[in-house]
């Protein structure tokens, strides 16, 4: 029989938490019905460092730093399709907390005058981290995105009726309970 | 009820004198989204939410006086691309960190950005720098989330007598402010039963000590749209004040 051939997906996480890939595994056992449609690329679940052509990619997180530009990038070349799914994908989210704030001052509170840490501790810089940004960005400020998923997380039934709309290749419609900044 | 009417939609909608077509599609049970609407206020024309089409011109619903024979589009994709438009701008002006709102759940601004599919916020956002004011005992402001829609101003002046709130700046600078020497809301005399502080519809004037007691999820509209509270803000709707 002339199967249809799986769909590639690979997902990261950037300035993210992990809740949204955490609520993606939520989806239960819906995870044997998706692998039937799909096959994983670059993501935390695979553990591939690098994504090769894919016809979905999932971001979570926002930009905070250089490299999570370099991924978004990554992504967005490699990806026909590219969600934001989150709240810090979608517009930056609880990291974006700190935009308000100059950079160099939360890294002297959190590693110069707050207390708890060794003495003599200072700011990391060692070549081997990425640079942070001044401010976090929602992804759609780095590069195209086609469809966008809020929530924080977005439940597990908001990502399942959202991927299967996509992979059926219908505009992903999540309606009342199902859309949620929150 | 005069047995006049206008189209809204291809219904038939009838309307008493004086009626704004806003007014008279609530009254008949039509919804039609808005944010600077409120039942016991004047309209105020300045959230552009519950712009419709009449006879073939954009206009303000609130503020455009029901006529026999007007034709009124609301419910089209034209109609609601633009809502959806402004609802991003709103957005992107302020800061509005949903997971961390008091007023989730049960703010207009979101249930709106819900019910029309806003699924993002389109525009690079601006994060303003907006202190917030936790001076005053049993009220916290936070400024972040302000959508200019006079709300609490009018009921500050018109319903409790005393003029706390104003709009100061011109354009993208326009901000709320106390009107106090100090400009802090603990230097006012301002009380948690003022009817200001019952009428912000979205997360600025929030009573202190309650934040959580619904948890998120079981809030106003989380369990029905805001469409669906439609009764809820007719003309002679006793309402249902804005508490977190
Ligand atoms: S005011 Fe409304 S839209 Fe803004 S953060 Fe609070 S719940 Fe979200
Ligand atoms: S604080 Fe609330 S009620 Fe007052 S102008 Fe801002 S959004 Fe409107
Ligand atoms: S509700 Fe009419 S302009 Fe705001």
């Amino acid at each position: 029989m002339n199967t249809p051939r799986k769909l590639k997906v690979a997902t990261t996480s950037l300035a993210g938490c992990f809740g949204c890939h955490m609520s993606l595994l939520d989806i239960d056992e819906r995870i044997l019905d998706l692998l039937q449609l799909v096959e994983f690329d670059r993501s935390p679940i695979t553990d591939i460092k690098h994504c090769s052509a894919c016809d979905i990619g999932i971001i979570e997180g926002g930009v905070c730093n250089a490299e999570n530009v370099h991924v978004l990038r990554e992504f967005r070349a490699n990806c026909k399709i590219l969600v934001a799914m989150g709240a810090c994908a979608v517009n930056g989210g609880l990291p974006a907390q700190r935009n308000h704030l100059q950079l160099h001052e939360i890294l002297t509170a959190v590693y110069a005058t707050e207390g708890g840490l060794a003495s003599g501790v200072q700011i990391p810089n060692d070549p081997e981290l990425p640079l942070p940004l001044n401010q976090v960005h929602p992804i759609h400020e780095v590069v195209k995105v086609d469809y966008f998923l809020p929530g924080c997380p977005p439940s597990a039934d908001a990502i399942w009726k959202f991927l299967t709309d996509l992979i059926a290749g219908r505009t992903p419609h999540l309606g009342h309970g199902l859309i949620h900044y929150d | 009820m005069s047995d006049q009417t206008f189209t809204l939609d291809d219904q038939e909608i009838p309307f008493a004198p004086g009626q704004s077509v806003m007014q008279a599609a609530l009254d008949a049970g039509v919804f039609v989204p808005h944010l600077c609407y409120h039942p016991e206020f004047r309209p105020h024309g300045s959230c552009k939410l519950c712009t419709v089409k009449i006879n073939g011109r954009p206009a303000t619903s609130c503020t455009t006086p029901a006529a026999a024979g007007l034709n009124v589009e609301s419910n089209t994709p034209e109609i609601l691309d633009k809502r959806r438009t402004l609802l991003q701008m709103l957005l992107v002006e302020g800061n509005h960190f949903c997971p961390s709102c008091e007023k989730s759940g049960h703010c207009k601004l979101q249930a709106l950005g819900y019910e029309l599919g806003v699924m993002t916020p389109h525009f690079n956002l601006i994060y303003p720098d907006r202190p917030v004011d936790a001076s005053h005992p049993d009220v916290l402001l936070d400024f972040n989330r302000c959508i200019l829609c006079e709300l609490c101003i009018r009921a500050s002046a018109e319903v409790d007598k005393k003029n706390v709130f104003s709009l100061s700046g011109r354009g993208i600078t326009k901000h709320l402010i106390v009107n106090a020497e100090s400009g802090r809301l603990a230097d006012t005399d301002f009380a948690l039963t003022d009817k200001a502080a019952q009428v912000c519809p979205v997360g600025v004037i929030l009573p202190k000590k309650q934040g959580f007691s619904i948890p998120i999820g079981r809030r106003r509209y989380d369990a029905a749209s805001m469409s669906a509270h439609v009764d809820e803000f007719k003309p002679t709707a006793k309402v249902q004040e804005e508490r977190p």
